[in-house]
């Protein structure tokens, strides 16, 4: 990544298998990530969506998959299916540290003046709070009231009137 | 989080310098440790040591970028913290006691 503006990290008592999994297994995401689900074949060039756990399947944000290295590290493009143009980069690392892994999310590549950078501040560290009290706990935290889902949902509205 | 990693986030939040470094980074990730030292009295020495624990508490994570290593606040450790004490039902509360404060801060300011 050229530019990263947001680097979040948490430390979890886990194994890389099992965040690997966390991010790119769908009935694994909804479960943390305010019910989205993260769907690919996770090959580089595939396509990936984050997309809602309903009957209408809408999408929220989604893009290309840049890299991907299995229980290591996986490269995205992210943007909303309504503003396409207003694309950015996500970078997964996963790392063993003794008997805890390290997951660090780096978001940036942002285009100028992006919308979406102003949603996403914010989210990460709900997602990741979530991410690491379901891993260690078994159990999730709510995250849905996140601005970027709040908007997602305003979208599905408008898209739908 | 474990009570060792949770000391070491308060102990880091417990100094103004530190907060104020936190603050220079929410507004600006991203910044070299030379850009940190601007507009601070402290020395860079002082300025080192305080990074050192902020990142030792993970409020802090680092990238290399040729020689430089770039600064940015992490707030997944604070977000923690706030999940384990503000419960689900609580937090629409907190959040308008919250709200209602910054709103009477702002007349203040306003008057003043």
């Amino acid at each position: 990544m050229t530019n990263p503006e947001f680097i979040y990290t948490t430390y979890i008592r886990t194994t890389p298998e099992k965040v690997w999994n966390a991010i790119t297994n769908p009935e694994f995401t909804r479960q943390y990530w305010g019910g989205y689900e993260n769907v690919s074949d996770w090959k580089p060039g595939s396509k990936w969506a984050h997309v809602a756990n309903d009957a209408a399947r809408s999408v929220m944000v989604g893009g290309k998959v840049e890299e991907s290295v299995p229980l290591k590290r996986l490269v995205l493009t992210w943007a909303s299916p309504s503003n396409e143009a207003d694309v950015s980069r996500v970078t997964f690392e996963i790392e063993a540290i003794e008997d805890m892994v390290r997951l660090n999310v780096i978001h940036g590549d942002f285009k100028p003046g992006s919308d979406m950078k102003e949603k996403i501040s914010g989210g990460w560290p709900r997602v990741l709070s979530s991410l690491k009290s379901l891993l260690e706990t078994g159990a999730a935290l709510k995250v849905m009231s996140c601005k970027t889902c709040a908007s997602a949902g305003a979208a599905k509205l408008e898209a739908a009137a | 989080m474990v009570v060792a990693e949770e000391d070491k986030v308060f102990k880091a939040l417990a100094d103004a310098s530190r907060r104020q470094l936190l603050d220079r980074l929410r507004t600006k990730g991203g910044l070299t440790l030379g850009e940190l030292c601007q507009k601070h009295d402290m020395s860079r020495q002082a300025v080192t040591k305080h990074l050192g624990l902020l990142e030792a508490a993970n409020l802090v994570v680092t990238v290399k970028q040729g020689r430089e290593k770039l600064h940015y606040l992490n707030p997944v450790p604070i977000h923690e913290i706030y999940m384990r004490w503000i419960g689900k039902f609580e937090r629409s509360q907190v959040q308008a006691l919250f709200n209602l404060k910054q709103a009477l801060h702002q007349n203040d300011y306003d008057k003043s």
